[in-house]
């Protein structure tokens, strides 16, 4: 079949442990990528369909940043400079809704740090005023925080206290509410942040989008396996409406997601998932590099 | 004269085949096509031609079965369906060209599938299939080209995108391709065929074969690029832009899920997710490869199409116990009755006249039962099938671990979201004329897109239709 020589990876670096960074080349989905999209990667013939939000993109190329946590992602951790992906389609998903708001809050936990970078950056160029919330488990482990140096403020989380406050983003998030209410917020992490998050901008009826990283197979609405409850009052009752992350989102307003449901649905190849990686250790040995 | 019975199609046995994903049907052997070939009765005004939604001349490929001229039969067909052994094996022949088989009143039509299937794995055995350029017979240029050289000649400075790489797709891109029109497919997927290879499972239709037929395609000098979404990745303005024209064959959309309380429980998924994992995704071979599959030991499948019986017998095979609930009887069941019957055999147990009311999950929300209740039939609806009512206090469960949803998918938005100039319906389906052509009109579209949810032969019949509406366009 035709393919046009792309999906090389031009750039690859390690940004923290078991935490890395990929310029891959398909002009196609640089040149198309808005802020929020994802693309889906498979790394051999055999390989399941992982979806990756896109972290920015330039010239021909777009970056990733992956953190190895399974055997499919540990498989695309191993990947060098000048290998080529085996697929990568995107960009995918309803890009990020990029208006002027006002007063912005942007909150990027872990390897969400990654993906809420070109949304804050564009909600900058939109005008507003962004503070971003940054959150790592030890300082070590905070990634991309020097390219946050546009936003009007950045403020740290570590769990440590290592770096910032000790504590966790919604304490960053609790201490800006002390003193102004943002108009809009962005949050994109685990799935346990992006609820408690979400907890606290019900609390205050704060709008806040939140990136759902579901289980996915297609990414292009035909499977429904990246279905996701959502909850609202409306006209006095409880509408509950059934969503599809991939072609519906995945930026979604947090306080409507049936987060319990959410966060079930994403264990449920874990006994699977533990499988694969076993299989795969057993294999490849020694993972300490990571 | 008595009419002699149909040749039967040697089978794998249910117990050899319901641990496995091998093809159930064997296909004749040259000597058994040949004995039922002999059946045809040749008629002067072939009904089976008018059942057929791509129009093949049928008698004439069956005779020259008889005749042993197998590249002439093979040729013929080729003129007409470009994916002849995809056809042979899924088309729902019942309800076309063996419905329509003047010995279909005795019960004894031709098993035109069988012989389809036959001739088209012939060819691919001894390698008649392959040769470039072949097939561009007379047959295919049009009628209304037919006495004008200058158009047909013209078509082939012409280029057309065709977005979709499933049965309606595959058809306009064989269609103009054959008149040297330039064709680029694009898929979104990591493989090509759509359906064929995501949704219809490999013990009806081995990869392999979609494969074969799909390559094929590049020896008309189709070109097909994959992984690429149109819509985000080429906006619909650019293709207008660069092609002269636009087929939109994107498919069935999002699954319908029927909305009953635990639809979000863990072990609740529509046939499009467990048969994409299994079929596209191979997930049946986990852990060699990587996609999982969640089977359990009893599977509840609802529904009564084609999907519903693929499910099924995919679940079956994965080791699971397998019900499948349906809301009317077997008689209003709208799948192939090769398939019911095949299930059956199979051991797949059927409950009629039950729908689900409701999901039950245990305490880590993994399902564990569904709650049926009974149904009776009453007056008929505007299909003309009679409308299933619940009986009350009927209810009952089905312990299950895993229930799969097959009822039917909703329009596919993840192209027309932007392309908000192309008219839709109140269902999301595109609307167009009778030869694909839409509100845009450089933009045509067939197969489920525009129908909803249907078979892959109607899809292709729209496809070869949509092509002759391409080609008067470009020759207008």
């Amino acid at each position: 079949m035709n393919e046009i020589q792309r999906n090389i990876i031009i750039s690859k670096s390690r940004l923290a442990k078991g935490t890395y960074e990929f310029w891959i080349d398909n002009e196609l989905i640089a040149g198309n990528a808005k802020p929020g999209q994802f693309v889906i990667i498979r790394t051999s013939e055999k390989g399941e369909r992982i979806p990756i939000t896109i972290a920015d993109s330039y010239g021909s190329a777009f970056r990733i940043v992956v953190k190895a946590v399974g055997k499919s992602t540990i498989e695309l951790c191993m990947k060098n400079e000048k290998e080529q992906l085996f697929d990568v389609v995107g960009p995918l998903g309803k890009p990020s809704e990029i208006n002027y708001y006002g007063k912005v809050i942007v909150i990027g936990g872990g390897v969400g740090i990654a993906a809420i970078l070109p949304i804050a950056k564009a909600l900058k160029n939109a005008g507003n005023v962004v503070t971003g919330i940054l959150g790592a488990k030890t300082s070590s482990e905070l990634i991309l925080k020097s390219e946050f140096s546009f936003a009007d403020k950045v403020v740290v989380c570590t769990d440590d206290g290592s770096e910032g406050i000790k504590g966790t983003v919604v304490d960053g998030m609790l201490k800006e509410f002390e003193m102004e209410i943002p108009n809009i917020i962005w949050a994109v992490g685990p799935a346990v942040m992006m609820k408690t998050t979400s907890k606290v901008a019900s609390e205050y009826n704060v709008p806040i989008w939140v990136s759902l990283n579901a289980i996915m197979v297609d990414g292009t609405g035909m499977c429904g396996g990246c279905r996701v409850l959502l909850r609202k009052e409306e006209d006095g009752g409880i509408k509950e409406e059934i969503k599809y992350v991939c072609v519906d989102g995945p930026e979604f307003d947090g306080r409507y997601v049936d987060w319990d449901s959410f966060i079930r649905r994403l264990q449920q190849y874990k006994e699977e998932e533990k499988q694969a990686l076993d299989k795969f250790l057993e294999r490849v040995g020694d993972m300490s590099w990571l | 004269m008595a009419v002699k019975d149909r040749i039967p199609v040697p089978e794998l046995e249910p117990s050899k085949r319901k641990k496995n994903f091998m093809e159930v049907s064997l296909g004749y052997t040259f000597e058994l096509a040949y004995q039922e070939a002999q059946r045809c009765l040749q008629c002067k005004v072939p009904t089976c031609i008018s059942g057929c939604p791509v129009g093949i001349d049928i008698p004439g490929f069956i005779i020259e079965i008889v005749r042993g001229n197998l590249k002439k039969s093979y040729e013929i067909l080729k003129s007409y369906n470009y994916l002849p052994a995809i056809c042979g094996r899924v088309c729902p022949q019942e309800v076309q060209c063996e419905g329509a088989c003047v010995l279909n009143k005795m019960g004894k039509p031709i098993n035109i599938g069988a012989l389809e299937r036959f001739v088209a794995d012939f060819a691919s055995q001894e390698g008649f299939d392959d040769e470039r350029g072949k097939f561009s017979s007379s047959e295919s240029i049009p009628n209304i080209l037919k006495s004008e050289p200058d158009k047909v000649s013209a078509l082939k400075s012409k280029k057309v995108a065709v977005v979709g790489s499933g049965p309606a797709g595959l058809t306009v891109a064989s269609e103009l391709g054959k008149l040297g029109v330039k064709v680029h497919v694009y898929e979104a997927l990591h493989e090509f065929g759509g359906v064929l290879v995501y949704g219809i499972p490999e013990f009806r239709l081995p990869k392999e074969i979609v494969k074969r037929e799909v390559l094929q395609l590049e020896t008309l000098g189709v070109e097909l690029f994959k992984n690429i979404p149109v819509g985000y990745a080429i906006h619909p303005k650019e293709l207008l832009e660069e092609y002269d024209a636009v087929f939109v064959g994107v498919g069935a959309g999002t699954p319908k899920f029927m909305g009953i309380p635990g639809s979000e429980l863990n072990g609740v998924y529509s046939a499009n997710e467990f048969l994409t994992r299994v079929n596209l995704m191979k997930a049946y071979r986990f852990p060699e490869y990587d996609t999982p599959i969640k089977v359990g030991k009893r599977v509840v499948v609802v529904g009564g199409g084609n999907t519903a019986m693929d499910a099924a017998r995919s679940a079956l095979r994965l080791g699971a116990q397998v019900t499948v609930v349906y809301r009317r009887t077997e008689a209003e069941m709208p799948a192939r009755r090769a398939e019911i019957h095949h299930a059956k055999e199979e051991g797949i147990e059927f409950l009629f006249l039950t729908n689900p009311v409701k999901y039950i999950g245990n305490e880590s929300g993994k399902l564990i039962g569904v709650e049926c209740i009974k149904m009776e039939l009453g007056e008929s609806d505007e299909s003309g099938r009679r409308k299933p009512i619940p009986i009350p206090n009927s209810n009952f469960v089905v312990e299950a671990d895993i229930a799969i949803e097959a009822i039917g998918t909703e329009s596919n938005r993840f192209l027309l979201i932007q392309f908000p100039d192309l008219k839709t319906n109140k269902y999301g389906y595109i609307i167009t004329n009778e030869y694909g052509q839409t509100s845009i009109p450089k933009v045509f579209a067939g197969g489920d897109i525009v129908t909803g949810s249907a078979t892959v032969i109607l899809a292709m019949g729209a496809g070869k239709k949509a092509a002759e509406g391409i080609v008067r366009f470009l020759t207008e």
